[in-house]
């Protein structure tokens, strides 16, 4: 019996539009967040996890020798974004790089972003409506791969709830990711105050990106032009069930107090007597 | 022979086909000749996603819906996004756009919020203001301010979304893509390569042109035309200007820079639609410029200066000039308890109807600012960008026809004929003597004198028209004719500009922070020493584009013989020659006029000389170009003439969203 090509995994990568890092940010007259009438781009750990993303396809190929060349992908990676219609354009970027497909859950115009929580309860839904669609093993997501924090809210908890509200092993803030499919594992290496951590989980796992995983790639224009025809599936909070309505109220929004200069001193006796005004002490 | 890295991949994979495609290119150098570009064909492809350009694609959409015949329009914008690149006053007069898109009152998320309400001149001494009497055609009844960077953005919107102009941004127009042979010729009958498309930038090289793992090389989009619509003194512009010699006929351009920041002021400060123009202090009376204030929509009030490029002093500094400005107690009132949320700067065209050039050349042509169009009475050109636009559309669609490869290249001619029959022409015309009143020895007051007659009795209907002045020496034809007029530092004395006050007027650095630039690191430095037609010769004829990269890049591209060994002396040659005049005779001027802190002149440490064996008499040339916002000025204004901007990866470069 010719052995079937084996599928290896089926990646999905969240991605966010968050405010450009290049942009210098201002809180917004109404003090109740930052002007977001500024350059949006895709939030640079997500572009990370996309990068990675596709260096698990490219890993897999290399060394899978005995899958024809004429096999359909064994790997398919597939992006998500929460947004406006805006939001399509970072879609895209994902696609031009090398994703196969779009999701696009899209709000309005004016709407707020969804908080944490509700990203972390739609990207949920998604998964559950296709694995139910792909039935049995064929098509079920494995593996989520998400930056480990948005740059313009920096929460920093989308991937750990998601992992906590879907049940899966999860592998926060990894600086590097191998994957062995033939025993459904995943080992990965976690950023920790100490140094690293190795952490090996079984599938399907929620990996989450920190700054040293790689360096992204820059989406050529040719592929950007291929990308327009790849397919980006739309959808509604409403059809995968789940609700915005903020749970946070945000009460105020200010800049950093303005840093007071410090001042020089002329001796150490000046500097003892500074020490001792501000209330700092020997021992 | 290239070295290889050694095989990673065990033996039997050695004869499979490897499916990756970056080939073991780590820190080769950068081989012109062994690139294979990626390429694509299109009807027209416009190089600048700014109001002229966007203007010609949505034009030309239409013209395809309402004749049928299908056209494809590719707009490749340097910037992150259409509008990011862009800054200006502005107040726009919505002739064209009134014929462009005649329904824009009812579109959703116009910017052309706020309607200018009034119009005032005002004389500024050290502390006092004067109301003066202004010329009739800055009146701006019917006008709006508004930023033309949301502007362009909307405009992009609708190109987009609404006519299926596809916009490419993040890619710059690198190079004209030439034809192998000549085939055409020129405006005066000479036999001419024409241009058939545009090559954008190569991606992933390091400042030393050696390739990173992320090489890409640029793609090429041929095309039956090529518009460039990339604002005052585009790069590519000027070497086709250069190559087709288009200025044979016409007077040089010449140039100002304006410096802008935007203020959210305090409320009671607010006047929705006043629109003020200053002249005098802080400028002396042998410099042409001035300064406005626009109170836009939103509570935010748009001021700045702007400062002809002939100035003679190479002491001065732009960015002094204006955050001294500041200082003035009409400002300080009116920003007091304000916040400043944006700056940027960017050169402007002054030379009106003598400086158009030849507008087209075999296979394209010049749109909006790279042909100069400003109406420097009126201080608007958006209005004739656009229109410039409308017309190249029109000619474009008339004269492609079907058949590629082996056609003649397209003959743009019906559209200079158009321009020259259009009220464009017109609007030019009329104020065409102004700007060479002020060329005078009797400075702003000659000036004024004569446009003050001629705006409100003459209306250009004179016999004469003026011609740009000349400094005693003159410069060549592809040399800036502002550059000329800069004097030795010897004759001048250094300004005592005043310290900074925080935050009314702060220090370059933190300016720059709010224009949002920024450039992926280890790049090749865009701006080259090197002159432009030495520039030109490099690119098309010796295969060399490291030229004026710097010695390093010289040096990596001899290693592989991609240019000749002497190159690289001849590069360190230039750059010593460059510092040793400007810092030499000019006091370093490009430090001191960069409104972005470029370019610096400094001490070499330890012993005499750089590791490059570039500089002179212990003084070295640094380029910040991380910091630069395509400005232009360091490429019209340095004494030397030989700065030529080029364009850096895509996506850098300032992010202006309210300029």
């Amino acid at each position: 019996m010719r052995p079937s090509p084996r599928r290896l995994l089926n990646i999905l990568v969240p991605v966010k539009r968050a405010v450009d890092y290049s942009v210098k940010i201002r809180v917004n007259p109404a003090q109740t967040g930052v002007d977001t009438n500024v350059k949006h781009s895709m939030n640079p750990f997500d572009e990370i996890a996309v990068e990675e993303s596709i260096r698990i396809r490219e890993r897999s190929l290399s060394s899978s020798p005995s899958s024809p060349p004429s096999s359909p992908n064994p790997v398919t990676i597939t992006a998500l974004t929460i947004g406006p219609p805006k939001a399509l354009d970072v879609l895209r970027t994902a696609l031009a790089v090398g994703a196969d497909s779009g999701v696009h859950i899209a709000i309005g115009e004016k709407e707020a972003m969804p908080e944490p929580l509700g990203v972390a309860k739609s990207i949920k839904a998604w998964i559950e409506k296709q694995n139910e669609k792909a039935g049995g093993k064929e098509g079920r997501v494995d593996c989520v791969i998400l930056g480990k924090q948005a740059i313009d809210d920096d929460s920093g908890v989308t991937g750990q709830m998601l992992a906590g509200l879907l049940g899966w092993s999860q592998a926060t803030f990894a600086s590097k990711v191998e994957v062995d499919e033939a025993r459904g594992e995943v080992t990965v290496t976690r950023e920790i105050d100490g140094g690293g951590m190795q952490v090996r989980c079984r599938l399907p796992v929620v990996i989450t990106t920190d700054l040293r995983l790689n360096e992204p790639r820059y989406a050529s224009l040719p592929n950007i032009m291929k990308a327009k025809k790849k397919p980006v599936e739309k959808l509604t909070p409403a059809d995968l069930g789940v609700d915005f309505t903020p749970q946070l109220e945000v009460l105020k929004v200010t800049e950093p107090p303005k840093r007071v200069g410090g001042g020089k001193v002329e001796s150490v006796e000046e500097l003892v007597a500074k020490l001792k005004e501000a209330g700092i002490t020997a021992a | 022979m290239r070295r290889s890295k050694p095989a990673l991949l065990p033996a039997r994979l050695l004869f499979k086909r490897s499916i990756r495609t970056s080939a073991p290119r780590w820190n080769q150098p950068f081989d012109p000749k062994s690139i294979e570009r990626a390429e694509d064909e299109v009807d027209v492809c416009i190089v600048g996603g700014g109001p002229a350009g966007l203007s010609a694609a949505i034009r030309l959409k239409q013209l395809e819906r309402e004749k049928g015949n299908e056209i494809r329009v590719v707009v490749l914008e340097k910037g992150s996004e259409a509008g990011s690149h862009i800054l200006s006053g502005a107040v726009i007069e919505p002739r064209a756009l009134d014929e462009l898109l005649p329904e824009w009152r009812t579109m959703e998320e116009h910017p052309l919020r706020q309607p200018a309400t009034s119009s005032k001149m005002l004389f500024m001494t050290e502390k006092m203001t004067f109301p003066m009497p202004h010329p009739p055609q800055m009146s701006n009844k019917g006008n709006y301010i508004v930023s033309l960077s949301q502007y362009a953005r909307w405009l992009a919107n609708v190109a987009e979304n609404e006519y299926g102009v596809e916009i490419y941004p993040g890619f710059a127009g690198a190079q004209l893509l030439l034809s192998e042979a000549p085939d055409a010729k020129d405006a005066w009958g000479n036999d001419v390569r024409s241009v058939r498309g545009v090559i954008t930038n190569e991606v992933g090289l390091t400042k030393d042109f050696r390739m990173k793992s992320s090489f890409e090389p640029g793609m090429a989009f041929r095309s039956k035309v090529t518009l460039l619509a990339e604002g005052a003194h585009g790069s590519l512009s000027k070497q086709a200007i250069q190559m087709y010699d288009l200025r044979k006929e016409s007077e040089p351009q010449t140039y100002a820079i304006g410096l802008k920041e935007v203020w959210r002021v305090d409320p009671s400060e607010y006047k929705p639609g006043l629109v003020q123009h200053l002249v005098g202090w802080p400028l002396s009376s042998d410099t042409y410029g001035g300064g406005w204030v626009y109170h836009m929509n939103d509570g935010l009030v748009s001021l700045g200066l702007v400062i002809a490029l002939d100035y003679k002093n190479p002491y001065l500094s732009p960015y002094r000039e204006l955050q001294r400005m500041k200082h003035h107690p009409f400002f300080r009132r009116l920003l007091k308890d304000g916040e400043r949320i944006g700056y940027g700067a960017r050169s402007l065209t002054e030379g009106g109807f003598q400086s158009i050039p030849k507008l087209n050349f075999p296979g394209g042509a010049l749109l909006g600012c790279s042909a100069g169009v400003v109406n420097i009475a009126k201080i608007k050109g958006t209005h004739n960008a656009m229109k410039t636009g409308m017309l190249a559309a029109e000619a474009a669609y008339e004269a492609i026809h079907e058949e590629s490869e082996d056609a003649p290249a397209t003959d743009m001619s019906g559209y200079d004929k158009a321009f020259h029959e259009s009220w464009v022409r017109d609007d030019l015309y009329e104020v065409r003597n102004l700007r060479p009143s002020f060329g005078t020895k009797l400075g702003i007051w000659g000036g004024m004198a004569y446009s003050g007659v001629d705006t409100l009795f003459l209306k250009g209907r004179v016999p004469w028209t003026f011609k740009h002045h000349r400094p005693s020496h003159g410069p060549d034809k592809t040399s800036s004719l502002d550059s000329s007029f800069t004097e030795k530092a010897d004759l001048h004395t250094p300004i005592n500009y005043p310290p900074f006050e925080a935050p009314l007027s702060t220090d370059l650095m933190t300016s720059v922070a709010l224009t949002g630039t920024n450039h992926a690191e280890d790049q090749p430095v865009h701006l080259r020493v090197v002159k432009t037609k030495d520039f030109v010769k490099g690119i098309e004829e010796s295969q060399n584009f490291a030229v004026g990269a710097g010695v390093n890049a010289l040096k990596a591209e001899a290693e592989i013989d991609a240019v000749a060994e002497d190159e690289v002396e001849a590069e360190r040659k230039r750059r010593i020659e460059h510092v040793k005049v400007n810092v030499g005779e000019y006091a370093g001027l490009l430090q001191r006029a960069c409104p972005a802190g470029v370019y610096e002149y400094i001490d070499v440490e330890g012993s005499g000389n750089t590791p490059e064996g570039d500089a002179w008499q212990g003084k070295k040339l640094v380029i910040n170009s991380q910091n630069c916002i395509h400005c232009k000025l360091c490429d019209i204004k340095v004494p030397t003439q030989d700065i030529t901007w080029t364009v850096p990866e895509g996506s850098g470069g300032p992010k202006y969203t309210l300029t």
